[in-house]
Order: structure tokens, then C-alpha cells, then sequence
């Protein structure tokens, strides 16, 4: 069993086929890994009795002939996500000892195709974040180190979701992406993380952080593996009205098929000037192997988007300062016991929330206050609407954009949370794609001078997520990215 | 047309605008599938979506939807093919989501409205501005433990339909109509059961008063009021204080206040600088709700007659008194009740014996027309013993305290008590001639010119028959005989 955590989702899936191994094997080192990897923080729960008992039952399903599409393969889960019996605190206080009844329709999807779940991740409280800073746990940390070794972040929100795939901790993981918290972690960790057009994964028992923008979507190790934990975790839900009803098409023959005669937009104003230059090369880069592969590149303009997280940062925090009014310790979660109801909510929601979370639900409550609504939600829904007929615009020529990831790799721990604004400006190039409800996907590609993973995102038209998985492959088959970080379990080394 | 009040520095004029909060008859509640029927244990249809669970989402339950429609359709009011659901958000134990879903730039239903008919039998014809949907809230007790309050949250989540009036009633005796007609046009339309006491029908009233062609008011608003007379003694009140103070030079100040039940006051509830900000902003976790014209053609096919169709028809038709229509449209069942028994006889007739015997009966009885003893098929058939002749008007009086009484049928009673009108011209003359024969001295006191023994004659006759001879051959065959 000596490559069994280098193994991508599809080469695991192939073995356990041919009885190479079990889901036993598989599972049991990973609960191993998670143990190896412990010091990286990327679990807050773990759930091996349960990881053992699921991967007996997809063995037994397997030898039955009853195998689901991920039969036996070892998932990990963001603490956002509600799982039946199992501690959901969305990494924040107010829900310490929060454990739900119910399981939200995602992480159903997973499990009965199979999934195996090693226990829940690591994120910022909330969702609210780009470091995983912000979590009552205390951040996940990359497995990528530094030349100068100094700890680095796994990026956020969903950081522990992406370290623990490029640890070896977890075959996949799943998150949630509202401005960026997929692919921006993927980006800082080295591995593949899909952000789905909005409506194309349930929301319905995801804690909800700004719902116009939330979407669950996979990290994994490569975009083959992303396909197919995408394939089960999509799918039209009525218990969520913004579900789309759409078929999720198969999407096996999209990632072998190449982009030759495809058409791909480079937008000028994502060449921003506080980047790196080793971004900008990498994006050269980027083209270069697009236009080998047969590609045309296409010079677009995207004109609002400098407006893009103003509009975001108004957006957002307005609907988390709604949504997270139910935590208000009257039927779950913490509660601060005070004289009066308004002082029991005033303590509890003041201890409960951590700083972050506290500063976006003013911000939020302030922009949608009488007086200043038309000023700041209003107007900032007229720029979305603005931002979308951009990409509407953009799609009608090209079939695919490229851009990076992130203006930087993963940064220290640390540096960023002191500065909320210079924390706001690492989703500047993954933002857009939610205010417009676009599918986006971030493909390692290669290694800054530092020694850490750079992303390149592709973004494509509403439910074209099989564009994405077609330029990402070609970008991944040329880049030879390899997943080596200094702080991965053992056989990862 | 508006009355005025009188004040010491002059005439009043009312002005009154109401905001109804209508429970919609729905099986399940307006985002939720848990069941909206009142009267259960506290918490016991609460659903993972109406107590707020971590990431619950509402989904829009149509029959709500239908039936907001049809009231907008009830209404002649204008439907709205787009609406959007907007958050009011606020603090308050008995509101899980720390919001209500409702409708606020786009509601469901637009201008319609209403028309009154007073005691006067004058109309008047008052504005609704617009008909929203919204969640319902739980309910807090505050009177079940020493320190703590219970939370119900049965009613959270369920449909309500806020109708909201236009400013323009101008008395207590308007608004009283209007709640009553609103009430009545939502029971025909099935979309609320009305039930003002256990509150799935309430009132917010709003009361103003200016001097006569002076701009409005500053008005003052009054929750949660749930009976008709609470309305008329709020609007009583506040007209009353709010002249009473303007008088003495003071100013009414923009507030929402609770009317006291049992000192039949009003009082501050909260001032205008206490007032939420509710931070309404459309409700990202629904789509804007939209439906095409087939859709509403549809619900307008399957409308039922409403009581204004069904008056107009009664007064044309069958020539009742527009008072009796009245009085027999105002409820849905009233007016089912007398089409089932009036159907195919006497209208006017049965109408009487309705609105005068039969409610007089139920109002000595405590009844409602729901637990009547007599069926309309039962009042029917005695309506049709009267118009026959078989029984008189007097006799069927009687019968129908029988029929009240046991629940038998009119024939039977009739039959049993050997009540049947005697009719039979010989057996009328031999009476006549007896009771001529053995009140010889009568006859000639009236045949010298006293003609008002006559109705000591019908008197005597109708006594020997016991009340069973038929009264108009009684008179004439007697009077014939008289003049000898």
C-alpha cells in the first residue's frame, strides 16, 4: 500500500475496481495521514469510526456490485457544510456544539455515492476571509512552506479544505466559494478547486454566508477528479428555489477534448499593477500553452471590473448581516444569559462572533440602512448587473477566459488579518465570477520563485463547466505541476 | 358624504386607513411543508425551515400563491404577473430568522376594491392599495413561568395576506363595514377562514382627523385588533383624544399604539424614533415570483360568485328587499342555505321565513346557521305546506318550533298533530253555521251595523276548527253568510 495517498480520486477508483485495494486500505491511510498532518490544523472534527464504518459499507457495496460513483473514496468536508449527527460550527463559537439533524443535500449526494467522510475542515468563521485566519479554531496552515520556512497560509475561507488535499490528508474536500474561497485556497495550496455556476450545487443545508453568491464546488488533485466529484455533488434540489434545473451533463468526453479552435479571452484589466511579476509571467505562460494546444487568445475588455469588490464588499457583508441574524442564542448554538432579551442578544452575539465576522455584519447592516440603501445596496446592484453584461458581452466572442488566481502565493500567517483591506484585494480576480454567477476553476501552474504554487483561473459562461474541465486539463497536462509540499504525510514527501 | 364630528372649535373630519393581516387557508405554511392548521400542541408543526436551522432555505408554497391571486381577483384588483419577496429584518425571540419574509416595492396584488353598504343603505366604495404575502411569527408567553417567556412557533411561517386599504373611511361605522365585507368577501373566496378570535383575521387601524378640505393629519396606528367592536371602540377613542388634544392645542404625535381591552383605551406602544429601521432588501434565497396570464385565467375560471353578484342577483331575480339580500349574502353559508332552500318555490317567502323565524330561532338557541336543526331542504317543505295551503302562516309558526325543536320533518309534524289547513268548502260552511246558529244575537247586532264583530266570528270559527281552517276561505265564505 505505498502509493496509496498519491493516488488521484479516478486512479483510486480504478484500483479498488480491480480489488488492488480496498476502501479499508484507502481510508485507514488517510485517518493516518490526518494523525501525520495533524500539526496543520485542517480538521476540526474528525470522524473516523464513522470514515472506518463508510468505507466497510462501500467494500461490501463494491463486492456486491452495488458500487456508487465515489465508492470508497475518502472526503473531507468544510465545517460549513451540515452533516446529520456530526458537530457543524462554520468555525465560529456561536455555533460551538451545534450538531445538526439533518445532512445538507451536497454531502448527501456524496455519501450515497459512496463518499467516504475523514471529518469537517477548517475555514474561516463564517466563510468570512482569505486566510482561515478568522476561525475560532486558529487558522489551517499550508503544507507548502517557504524557502524561508516561515509558516504560510492555506488560504481562505475554505483553507482547510485545500490543505488538507495537498497534505494527503484527504482525497478530495469540498467548500463553498463567495468571493473567491475555492480557488483562491486551491491557488495558495497546489491543487485543483472548482467554484460551479451559481445554482448548479444546493445550497440547502450549507450555512449560509452571502446567498446570492455562495456556491459548494470540489478540491482535488487533479481537474479529472474534479469532474467527477463535481458530477455528484450538482444536480437541480427543490428544496433550494436558486437551484438550477438543468441537467448535469457527463463530463468525461470535455476533458479529453482539448482547446483546439477554441477561442479564449485575456481581459486587460486584470493586469493590475500591485501584482507580482512572477503572476504576470505565469500568465504569459498560460497563453502560451493554450495557443499551443490549438487555441486562439483574444484580447477582451471587462470594463467594470475594478469595481468588482467594492460592489462585492457592499454585497456580501448586506446579505451576511441578515442571513447570521439567526444566531441569536434563543434555539441553538451558544447563548450569553442576560435580564433582558435585547442585552441576551447583545452578549451573545458579541461573544460569540469573532472580529471579522462582527466588522462585515455592521458593514452590512450600515449599507442597508434607511438612507443609505439606494447609495450603497442598490447602487452596488446596478454595478453587478453591470459586471455580468461585461462576461455576457465577453462570452458572445470567447468561449473560455483566462486570468491568475491570486495577485500573490499563499502569504505568511499572520501579516494579512491586521489589514482588512489588503485582505479584500486577494479575491480581486475571483470575485467577478460570483457577483456574475459564473463557473471558475483554479489549476496549479506552476511555482513562484519562493518555491510555492501558483493558480491560473479559467472562467467560462453559465453552466459551460465543461469549458472549464477542458482548458484546465490543457493547462495541467502542459504545466507538469507536481504536488510536492514540505509538510504533506508521509508518502506525499 | 362623510359625517363630520363635532368639536368645540368646529367640524372634524375622520380619516381612517386599515392594514388587515388575513391568514391564507393553505394546508402547509407560506415557505415551509409543515402544516398551518391552528389549535395544536405549542412547537408541534415546526419544520427545520420555520425554527431557522443553519442553512434552511424557503421555498415558495404556490397554493399560497393561488390564493393571494384569487383575494386580488375578490378584490377587482390589479394582478401582479412580477413580485418580489423582500427581508424585514428585526430582533425578536418569537422570529427565528431575525426577518419575516414579506413584500415590499413588489407586492402580489395592487389597486382594487371594496364596497360598503351602511345602515342607511348608502354605498361607498373604498381603495385597497395593495394585497402582499408574508411569514407569520411565532408566539411569545409571557405568562407561563416567573422569569422566563415561552416561545410557540406553530404560527411561524405561516401565509399571511397583509390587504391594505386606502385612507378612506371617514367614520367607525365605515371601517365596521368595510372589516365586515373584507371578512365576507375572504370567506366566499376560501382563501381565509375569518376567524378574528383565534386571530387568523386582524387590524391594524389608522386614525387621523383634520379640519373639512385641510391637508391630513398626523395619524396614529393601532395593532393587532382583532374583533369588529375593538375597531369601532379604537376609532372612537383615538378620533376622541386626537380632537380633544389638538383642541387644547397640542399636537398628535405619529405613533403606534395598543388598544386595552378591557378600559377600551388606547395607549403608546412605541414612539416614531423607536421605530425599526427593518432593512428590507429582496430575499436572495427566492427568485423574483412570476406567473403569465394563463395562470390567472385559470384561477379567474374556478372564481365563485361573490356577495356582491349574489345580492344584485337576489334583488333582480327573486325581487328580495335589498335589506333581506343583505342580510342573507353577508356569509357564505347564509347565502348557500337560502339558495338550497329557496330553490324552486317561493323566494320571498322562504326568505322571510329565513331571515325572521329561522335566525330568530338560532339567536334564542345560541346556534350557528352551521348547526341549525332545520335543514334548507327541511324549510323548503314547509315553505312549500304554507304556499299550498295545506297549513297557514300561523299554523307553520308552530310547526316549526316542532321542526326546531325535534328536527322532524314539517309534513310529519303536520300530519301527526292533524294541523293540515281545512280548505274543504262544506266543512267551513257547516263551522260557519254553527257558530252563526249559537250566536244568533251576534249575528243580528252585526247585521244592524256593528260590522266589527266580524272577527269575533273568524275568531269562533277559526277556534272550532283549531286553528286549522283555512283563514282566507274563513273570511270570505263568512262574510257572504253575514249579509245573510
Amino acid at each position: 500500500m505505498s502509493d496509496l495517498l498519491k493516488m488521484t480520486a479516478a486512479q483510486a477508483l480504478s484500483s479498488l475496481s480491480k480489488k488492488q485495494i480496498s476502501s479499508v486500505e484507502l481510508t485507514t491511510a488517510y485517518i493516518e495521514a490526518m494523525e501525520a498532518t495533524h500539526e496543520l490544523n485542517n480538521y476540526v472534527t474528525s470522524t473516523t469510526e464513522l470514515a472506518k464504518q463508510m468505507a466497510l459499507d462501500a467494500d461490501k457495496a463494491r463486492a456486491d456490485g452495488n458500487a456508487g460513483r465515489l465508492a470508497g473514496l475518502p472526503i473531507g468536508v468544510k465545517d460549513l457544510f451540515c452533516t446529520k449527527n456530526v458537530m457543524t460550527t462554520a468555525c465560529s463559537s456561536i455555533l460551538n456544539g451545534f450538531v445538526p439533524t439533518y445532512e445538507s443535500t451536497v454531502t448527501s449526494r456524496l455519501w450515497e455515492s459512496g463518499g467516504v467522510m475523514l471529518g469537517k475542515l477548517n475555514c474561516d468563521e463564517f466563510a468570512m476571509g482569505s486566510s482561515n485566519e478568522t476561525s475560532v479554531f486558529g487558522p489551517a496552515i499550508n503544507p507548502w512552506s517557504a524557502r524561508d520556512g516561515e509558516a504560510l497560509s492555506a488560504g481562505g475561507s475554505s483553507g482547510g479544505s485545500a490543505s488538507a488535499v495537498a497534505a494527503g490528508a484527504a482525497l478530495m474536500s469540498v467548500g463553498t466559494d463567495t468571493g473567491g474561497s475555492i480557488r483562491q485556497p486551491a491557488a495558495f495550496c497546489g491543487v485543483v478547486g472548482l467554484k460551479p455556476t451559481y445554482g448548479r450545487c444546493s445550497r440547502w443545508g450549507v450555512v449560509a454566508f452571502a446567498s446570492s453568491l455562495d456556491q459548494a464546488g470540489p478540491f482535488t488533485r487533479d481537474v479529472e477528479d474534479s469532474a467527477l466529484i463535481f458530477s455528484v455533488m450538482a444536480g437541480h434540489d427543490a428544496k433550494d428555489s436558486t437551484s438550477a434545473s438543468m441537467s448535469v451533463p457527463d463530463f468525461s468526453e470535455a476533458i479529453n477534448s482539448g482547446v483546439e479552435g477554441m477561442r479564449i479571452g485575456i481581459p486587460g484589466e486584470y493586469q493590475m499593477d500591485e501584482m507580482d511579476n512572477e503572476i504576470s509571467d505565469l500568465w504569459r505562460q498560460g497563453r502560451k500553452w493554450l495557443e499551443q494546444a490549438g487555441a486562439t487568445m483574444v484580447d477582451i475588455s471587462l470594463p467594470h471590473t475594478k469595481y468588482a469588490l467594492a460592489c462585492y464588499y457592499i454585497i456580501a457583508p448586506a446579505e451576511a448581516s441578515s442571513n447570521l441574524a439567526r444566531y441569536d442564542g434563543v434555539r441553538y448554538g451558544n447563548r450569553i444569559e442576560a435580564e433582558t432579551l435585547d442585552l441576551m442578544y447583545e452578549a451573545t452575539r458579541a461573544s460569540g462572533f469573532g472580529e471579522e465576522v462582527q466588522r462585515r455584519i455592521l458593514i452590512g447592516t450600515y449599507a442597508l440602512s434607511a438612507g443609505y440603501y439606494d447609495a450603497y445596496y442598490l447602487k452596488a446592484q446596478q454595478v453587478r448587473r453591470l459586471i455580468k453584461q461585461d462576461f455576457d458581452t465577453a462570452f458572445s466572442d470567447v468561449d473560455a477566459i483566462l486570468t491568475p488566481t491570486t495577485p500573490s502565493a499563499a502569504f505568511s500567517l499572520g501579516k494579512p488579518v491586521t489589514d482588512p483591506i489588503t485582505m479584500y484585494l486577494n479575491d480581486v480576480f475571483t470575485v467577478p465570477a460570483n457577483l456574475a454567477g459564473l463557473p471558475g476553476i483554479s489549476v496549479p501552474a506552476g511555482l513562484s520563485k519562493q518555491g510555492l504554487p501558483l493558480g491560473l483561473q479559467v472562467l467560462a459562461a453559465p453552466f459551460r463547466e465543461d469549458r472549464l474541465f477542458s482548458v484546465a486539463r490543457t493547462i495541467e497536462l502542459q504545466a507538469q505541476f507536481s504536488l510536492a509540499p514540505a509538510r504533506a504525510a508521509g508518502e506525499l514527501q | 358624504m362623510s359625517a363630520f364630528v363635532q368639536g368645540r372649535t368646529g367640524d372634524w373630519e375622520i380619516v381612517i386607513g386599515m392594514e388587515v393581516h388575513a391568514q391564507v387557508v393553505s394546508n402547509s405554511k407560506l415557505f415551509s411543508g409543515s402544516s398551518a392548521v391552528f389549535g395544536a400542541s405549542p412547537n408541534y408543526h415546526v419544520s427545520l425551515v420555520d425554527a431557522a436551522m443553519p442553512g434552511m432555505l424557503p421555498v415558495i408554497n404556490t397554493e399560497c400563491i393561488r390564493q393571494a391571486v384569487i383575494t386580488g381577483l375578490g378584490l377587482n384588483a390589479q394582478i401582479n404577473k412580477y413580485s418580489v419577496f423582500d427581508r424585514k429584518n428585526y430582533f425578536y425571540a418569537d422570529l427565528p430568522q431575525g426577518y419575516q419574509i414579506s413584500q415590499f416595492k413588489h407586492p402580489i396584488v395592487g389597486e382594487g376594491e371594496v364596497q360598503i353598504e351602511l345602515a342607511d343603505a348608502s354605498t361607498h366604495i373604498i381603495g385597497i392599495e395593495r394585497l402582499h404575502l408574508e411569514q407569520d411569527a411565532g408566539k411569545s408567553l409571557h405568562d407561563q413561568h416567573p422569569s422566563k417567556s415561552y416561545i410557540d412557533l406553530n404560527r411561524s411561517g405561516v401565509a399571511l395576506m397583509e390587504i391594505v386599504s386606502k385612507p378612506e373611511m371617514h367614520s367607525a361605522e365605515q371601517a365596521a363595514a368595510y372589516i365586515k365585507k373584507l371578512r365576507s368577501i375572504l370567506r366566499y373566496l376560501g382563501t381565509c377562514d375569518g376567524n378574528m378570535e383565534e386571530g387568523s383575521l386582524r387590524a391594524d387601524v389608522n386614525v387621523s382627523v383634520r379640519k373639512p378640505g385641510e391637508p391630513l393629519g398626523t395619524r396614529t396606528e393601532t395593532k393587532n385588533l382583532n374583533s369588529v367592536r375593538f375597531i369601532m371602540q379604537t376609532i372612537d377613542y383615538e378620533v376622541q383624544r386626537q380632537i380633544e388634544l389638538i383642541e387644547d392645542g397640542g399636537v398628535v404625535v405619529q405613533e403606534t399604539r395598543l388598544f386595552d381591552t378591557t378600559t377600551g383605551m388606547t395607549r403608546t406602544m412605541r414612539g416614531k424614533e423607536d421605530a425599526h429601521d427593518y432593512r428590507y432588501f429582496p430575499d436572495p434565497d427566492l427568485l423574483p415570483l412570476k406567473f403569465d396570464d394563463a395562470f390567472i385565467a385559470d384561477l379567474k375560471k374556478d372564481m365563485p360568485e361573490l356577495p356582491d353578484q349574489i345580492k344584485s342577483r337576489m334583488v333582480q331575480e327573486y325581487g328580495l328587499s335589498s335589506y333581506d339580500a343583505n342580510v342573507l349574502t353577508e356569509e357564505k353559508e347564509t347565502a348557500a342555505f337560502y339558495e338550497l332552500a329557496s330553490d324552486g318555490r317561493d323566494r320571498k317567502l322562504t326568505a322571510n321565513w329565513m331571515s325572521v323565524e329561522l335566525f330568530g330561532a338560532l339567536n334564542k338557541a345560541g346556534l350557528e346557521l352551521s348547526s341549525s336543526p332545520v335543514s334548507p331542504m327541511q324549510l323548503g317543505d314547509l315553505v312549500d305546506l304554507i304556499s299550498d295551503g295545506s297549513i297557514s302562516g300561523k299554523i307553520a309558526k308552530e310547526v316549526f318550533a316542532d321542526m326546531f325543536e325535534t328536527g322532524k320533518n314539517a309534513k310529519q309534524i303536520v300530519e301527526e298533530k292533524g294541523l293540515k289547513q281545512v280548505s274543504d268548502e262544506g266543512s267551513i260552511i257547516t263551522m260557519i253555521d254553527d257558530v252563526m246558529a249559537s250566536n244568533q244575537d251576534k249575528v243580528d247586532e252585526y247585521r244592524s251595523g256593528k260590522e266589527k264583530l266580524f272577527g269575533f266570528f273568524v275568531g269562533q270559527v277559526m277556534k272550532a276548527s283549531q286553528g286549522q281552517a283555512n283563514p282566507g276561505m274563513v273570511n270570505q265564505i263568512l262574510k257572504e253568510k253575514l249579509k245573510g
